[in-house]
């Protein structure tokens, strides 16, 4: 890990806002501004915004651009539309996860992907080296900076800062005034967008969806806010050693697309059904907030996996948490416990998301 | 920040009050603001011993947990079921209802061994 600390252009906003900055995938980076359970239902319930600068943006192009990415991700990016958007992976030869990040089609050979923080040079290095001649692309990710407001109020916001521009449809990407780019995605399982804009203006557009009614909230929030979806978090929930089958993420993978690296395993791993599944455990009683890495026991007192994420939901006030299980562990209803420090704690498997939308 | 001048401190953070032979002890109000919404408080079993330095308690916030340290030797006599029910009391109360458990303490010069308020504000600054 590099011990130089990249720096958000949002930075000296959150400062201001008084926000508690902790090392994330290389950055510095605010974890919560108040706290990290108000800030949980702030999204759940009105707007939140959340500094996403950190997160990478790639630019491809070329009349083989989507021959080569639908070669290099899972998704089917033939199926979408200038304007529209999709949830893929990057796989290696083994089919295990490189990365999760978006897609999106802003025009007939144009494409804009989202990636994660910590797999922006992994990931830019792994797409050049298998790039075709008649394809680009540009990493512009320090170039950018980003903003995510999310929650049932997010397009009130967005209607007050952009009086002039429409939220692209689910999924959908656009240009806004300012030389804005606007997302229609998400990472907490509410309403909300996404939004690019050059670093440097970064601050004032923030300061922008502040005033238009989101509030700040830190990694904190956005890490419970996905967990409670049963999102995964790449290094968490997704590794090299971890398929997309095995994730519960088939349905993001186009079997019948043509090849694609990874296909093959996770061809076998679909007709075979995987040994071991992502599956999600909720406490049935009260308990210490569950954790990454904490065991996970059988009704007979055996260990068969740990946790790969953790936490209390601040919205179902009790410990959730998904961990790779032996597929015959992961039935919903299946009882189970949870090691904490020695301790068992009773937890039942469930099915995603764990948090049902009330609105 | 609130720093009673009543009380004896450790550098991990926990604060002391003596009473006769009974030290109360609980986590300072630097220490709630650092962990930040506590929800989940993991209380010694009564009648445990403990020396000085021994983990003896745990304060789970959202993003972690930390152990709380006897700051002298004992016996524990008494926990504080309040912040069990409502671990939030950590956060709002420190010195007050937020307290955690009560020792016995084998020996009571040893808390005189503590830091006294100013002593931990200049630990703080």
């Amino acid at each position: 890990m590099s011990s130089e600390l990249k720096h958000s252009p949002l930075e000296a906003a959150h400062l201001n806002l008084g926000a508690r900055l902790v090392s994330f995938a290389g950055w510095n980076m605010p974890v919560q501004y108040t706290s990290i359970i108000d800030e949980h239902l702030a999204v759940r319930s009105k707007a939140g915004i959340f500094d996403i600068s950190h997160m990478g943006q790639f630019f491809a192009s070329g009349p083989g651009a989507e021959t080569w990415l639908n070669r290099m991700f899972t998704n089917n990016l033939a199926k979408l539309t200038p304007g529209q958007g999709q949830y893929t992976l990057m796989l290696n030869e083994n089919g295990g996860v490189i990365d999760d990040l978006i897609a999106y089609r802003t025009g007939e050979s144009e494409y804009f992907l989202v990636v994660n923080a910590s797999m922006i040079d992994e990931d830019f290095a792994w797409m050049t080296s298998h790039r075709d001649a008649d394809a680009s692309l540009r990493n512009e990710s320090d170039l950018w900076a980003g903003m995510a407001v999310q929650g049932p109020l997010a397009r009130e916001v967005f209607g007050r800062v952009f009086p002039a521009d429409t939220l692209p449809p689910r999924n959908g990407i656009a240009t806004t005034a300012g030389g804005g780019i606007v997302c229609r995605t998400g990472y907490t399982g509410e309403d909300g967008f996404e939004f690019f804009c050059p670093a440097a203006d970064g601050g004032a557009w923030w300061q922008k969806f502040l005033t238009a009614g989101a509030a700040p909230c830190g990694l904190g929030a956005r890490d419970t806010l996905r967990l409670e979806m049963g999102y995964p978090l790449n290094g968490n929930d997704l590794s090299p050693e971890r398929t997309p089958v095995e994730a519960g993420l088939g349905f993001f993978c186009d079997l019948e697309k043509g090849d694609f690296i990874g296909r093959e395993i996770l061809a076998r791993q679909k007709a075979e059904g995987p040994a071991r599944k992502l599956t999600a455990l909720q406490y049935t009683d009260k308990g210490p907030p569950p954790r990454a890495h904490y065991p996970v026991v059988s009704s007979d007192g055996r260990v068969i996996g740990e946790l790969a994420s953790g936490a209390l939901s601040p919205s179902l006030m009790t410990g959730i948490g998904m961990a790779y299980l032996p597929a015959q562990y992961s039935k919903p209803g299946t009882e189970l416990q949870i090691d904490v420090r020695s301790r068992l704690f009773p937890a039942k498997v469930v099915k995603k998301p764990f948090y049902k939308h009330s609105h | 920040m609130n720093i009673p001048s009543d009380l004896r401190y450790c550098p991990s953070h926990e604060w002391l009050r003596l009473e006769g032979d009974i030290a109360t002890v609980g986590i300072s109000d630097h220490a709630q603001q650092e962990l930040t919404d506590v929800v989940f408080v993991e209380l010694p079993a009564t009648g445990r011993a403990v020396d000085a330095g021994d983990p003896t308690a745990v304060v789970e916030s959202v993003k972690a947990a930390s152990d709380i340290y006897a700051p002298v030797g004992g016996e524990v006599v008494e926990v504080n079921p309040e912040v069990e029910a409502d671990p939030s009391l950590v956060n709002t109360d420190p010195y007050g209802k937020g307290w955690i458990f009560k020792l016995r303490v084998k020996n009571a010069a040893d808390a005189a061994t503590l830091m006294d308020a100013d002593a931990y504000q200049a630990h703080l600054s």
